[in-house]
């Protein structure tokens, strides 16, 4: 069996029983592996209408068939559950090394089921399967989680476990592998949490084959090349990271300030990639099987916060940074460490802090509310421990722990709320940049960029350069970097190889990997065939079109100052063209006709 | 000239690409468990060193090899292996201090580097230049031209 192992492994934490089955191949053809098998599995075995943080739900991890091979960054795997930030299918993907190793250990997904009585973990090395008690690691933070469980099973074992925020299901908590890589959005953590299970140690020893060795050497040699003479690709990534963004978006003031009161920053430099290489960076950092690089292994000298890890991201830098109102990077470097070593989401942590700042600003929540902490923009201090009382669920931190929509609609300002499907959006502004607030609308999960990231052919230029403030063709856009990027999840690619390699480079290295042979067109078509599932397993969970929309603010309110002075997000013009071309009605309910067209009826 | 495999950790990414190419270009599948090239990396301070055999010129585990399985072919730098020679008593495998020679109890085989008869994989897969196959004379040429140039910065400087 090649691309797969063929084996799926099933562990019920209520009653320990931990079974095999085989790979659906049939199932693998259609969805390929990872997002689009872990849904599968999901989405055919449990109840929409469930509550996410019950025994009820599932979670399900699965890397793809690249992973584990040298296809380029194609080392990722999923998690798919039901995301109790929304409410809604939710998936994040993670690199490092943890799904290789799932994967080498001879599995092509894991389902864990029920709920465990007391804390353990899972340790699993190929055949060999245990769920040990945890309960002298509740409490401790990802780093020393894992060393520690290093010492009791395998000093080079995978680990993937959550934090305190996990274990106190903080509803935007993180899956953390490898101390700093995260399945970081809607909530997986909590999910993890809920089922009292602290982590997942994984060595794998076995053999992943190949259908045809020279044929599949040559798609990824030609991939590689794609990627290495590609400017973001090749070189940008590994030169200051994601956060090379910042001084990208504000140049086109579409940068997010302040919870979205304004979409330009005078100072965004201060947060920006080419800060933190000159700054913090001590050295660019790949994920298995990396090409690009894009990893930034950062270090604080600043005593006050002093400490190493990972990271910010462009998003994190954003919403810990600017849309606080904030452009010290060593204190926003040293918030993003908290969140790695706390199992949290940067993005959702931040925009929540932002959204928590402007009520705070409008004498909504006083004093008193924030523990006697002065919450407004700017406030670097309040910041840093409003990041730690989240994670940890004290005071304050115990409200801002349930996301910004929860939050502010616990004070009757739901509008103050920068998410769509309760999760929050993050650090593009979509009043100047169309396509990709249609993106946020639409996404499954909820306010997400990188299911749909438009940004590569708005703002970047990737292949194509289209006008960010026009709406012409967008939803023909979204639709498209949505389904080949639900494609490319699935293959446990990084939708970073998108810059450089082509949707023919991709079904060029799945079909010599597995056999199984796919046009471009069909390794398309798979990746729609992923994104109805997720929409129908929505509509079954009771989402409608009113959850298909952007914040009243980005409608309405325009951009102040900057470059994009004066614009307003289109989505509303944009959705009945997006739902058409999806072959969806005009409420965004899949017609049967494009149903049967996917396969899935 | 002879050409050794040049390891830079100030370079590498952790990506574990070697490994993967390594286990293809032997068995056609990837199998990094079995690999003649390894990356360890110390993820609290994200440091990662890749690990192979360097050939040595006194090498202990073709010393101690009692049937002539590890050998150098006379006017050669590489330590080769005939596995049809190979009795499997690990004896290299507890000669080589840098535990570069392994045994694969799959294969039942002795794992270390064979420089792919003079194109390693590794190296034309290695995505930031961490591994060199160089001239043997030359194998710190681009380190100690780093550091010659920081020396030129702080002299330009001053």
């Amino acid at each position: 069996m090649n691309g797969y192992t063929g084996t799926i492994l099933r562990i019920n934490l209520t009653t320990g029983a931990v079974s095999r089955q085989a790979t659906n191949m049939k199932d693998a053809a259609l969805y390929i592996g990872a997002r689009g098998l872990a849904d599968k599995i999901y989405i055919d075995e449990v109840d929409p209408m469930i509550d996410p943080l019950s025994p009820d739900n599932k979670l399900v991890f699965a890397p793809g068939p690249f992973t584990g091979t040298f296809a380029p960054s194609g080392g990722r795997y999923h998690v798919v559950t039901k995301g109790p930030l929304t409410d809604a299918i939710t998936g994040a993907n993670s690199g490092g090394s943890w799904g290789p190793e799932l994967h080498y250990a001879g599995y092509d997904a894991l389902v864990l089921e029920g709920k465990a009585d007391e804390p353990v973990y899972l340790w699993i090395k190929d055949d060999l399967v245990e769920i040990r008690r945890a309960s002298h690691l509740w409490g401790k933070w990802v780093p020393d989680t894992t060393d520690m469980i290093r010492a009791e099973t395998d000093v080079e074992a995978k680990v993937a476990c959550i934090g305190p925020a996990g274990e106190k299901q903080v509803l935007f908590a993180a899956i953390m592998n490898e101390m700093h890589r995260a399945a970081g959005r809607g909530g997986v953590g909590a999910v993890m949490g809920s089922k009292n299970l602290k982590a997942i140690a994984v060595v794998g020893t076995k053999a992943l084959s190949v259908a045809k060795p020279k044929e599949f050497k040559e798609a990824v040699l030609a991939g590689r090349k794609g990627i290495k003479e590609h400017p973001v690709g090749g070189a940008g990534l590994k030169a200051y990271g994601t956060d090379v963004l910042v001084n990208i978006l504000n140049e086109i003031g579409s940068f997010p300030v302040h919870n979205f009161q304004d979409g330009y920053y005078p100072h965004a430099d201060r947060v920006g990639g080419e800060t933190l290489a000159a700054n913090q960076l001590v050295r660019a950092k790949g994920c298995f099987s990396c090409v690009i690089s894009c990893g930034r292994v950062s270090k604080v000298k600043n005593p006050k916060y002093a400490g190493e890890g990972e990271g910010p991201e462009y998003e994190a830098a954003w919403s810990m940074g600017p849309d606080c109102g904030i452009d010290n990077l060593d204190a926003v470097t040293h918030t993003n460490h908290l969140c790695n070593e706390m199992g949290m989401d940067p993005i959702s942590l931040g925009s929540t802090l932002a959204c928590a700042m402007e009520l705070f600003e409008a004498g909504l929540i006083t004093l008193k509310d924030t523990d006697g902490v002065d919450l407004r923009f700017g406030n670097v201090d309040a910041m840093v421990e409003m990041t730690r009382k989240t994670g940890l669920r004290e005071g304050i931190g115990n409200k801002l722990a349930l996301g910004s929509y929860r939050l502010a609609n616990s004070y009757g300002h739901a509008e103050l709320s920068m998410t769509v499907k309760k999760m929050e959006i993050p650090a593009y502004d979509p009043r100047g940049i169309q396509g990709i607030g249609l993106e946020y609308a639409t996404c499954t999960r909820g306010g997400c960029h990188v299911k749909g990231y438009t940004i590569a052919v708005e703002v970047l230029g990737s292949g194509t350069k289209l006008d960010p403030h026009l709406t012409k063709d967008k939803p023909y856009w979204v639709k498209l970097f949505q389904d080949l990027t639900a494609a490319i999840d699935a293959s446990g690619g990084c939708i970073f190889g998108t810059f450089g390699m082509s949707g023919e480079n991709y079904a060029a290295m799945l079909s010599a990997l597995t056999g199984i042979t796919y046009t471009p067109e069909d390794y398309l078509k798979a990746g729609e065939r992923i994104w109805n599932l997720e929409k129908l397993f929505n509509i079954r969970a009771g989402l409608t079109m009113k959850d298909d929309q952007l914040p009243a603010r980005l409608t309405t309110l325009p951009i102040k100052t900057g470059p994009s002075k004066g614009e307003l997000s289109h989505v509303p013009e944009m959705l009945p063209e997006y739902y058409a071309l999806r072959g969806w009605d005009v409420e965004g309910i899949p017609t049967r006709e494009r149903l049967e067209e996917l396969q899935l009826v | 000239m002879p050409k050794v495999l040049m390891i830079h950790p100030d370079r590498c990414t952790g990506c574990q690409s070697c490994e993967l190419a390594c286990s293809f270009s032997h068995e056609n599948q990837f199998r990094p468990s079995a690999t003649r090239v390894h990356v360890y990396s110390w993820e609290r301070e994200g440091f990662s060193v890749p690990m192979m055999c360097q050939q040595c010129d006194s090498a202990s585990c073709m010393k101690v090899c009692p049937t002539g399985a590890l050998h150098r072919a006379r006017g050669t730098t590489l330590v080769e292996y005939s596995q049809e020679k190979c009795i499997g008593c690990r004896m290299c495998t507890i000669a080589c201090p840098f535990g570069n020679a392994v045994y694969d109890s799959v294969t039942g085989s002795i794992l270390k580097c064979d420089t792919c008869g003079g194109e390693p994989s590794c190296v034309q897969i290695c995505p930031s230049q961490a591994l060199e196959f160089v001239d043997d004379n030359i194998s710190t040429r681009s380190r100690k031209m780093a550091f010659a140039g920081k020396f030129k910065s702080a002299f330009e400087g001053a």
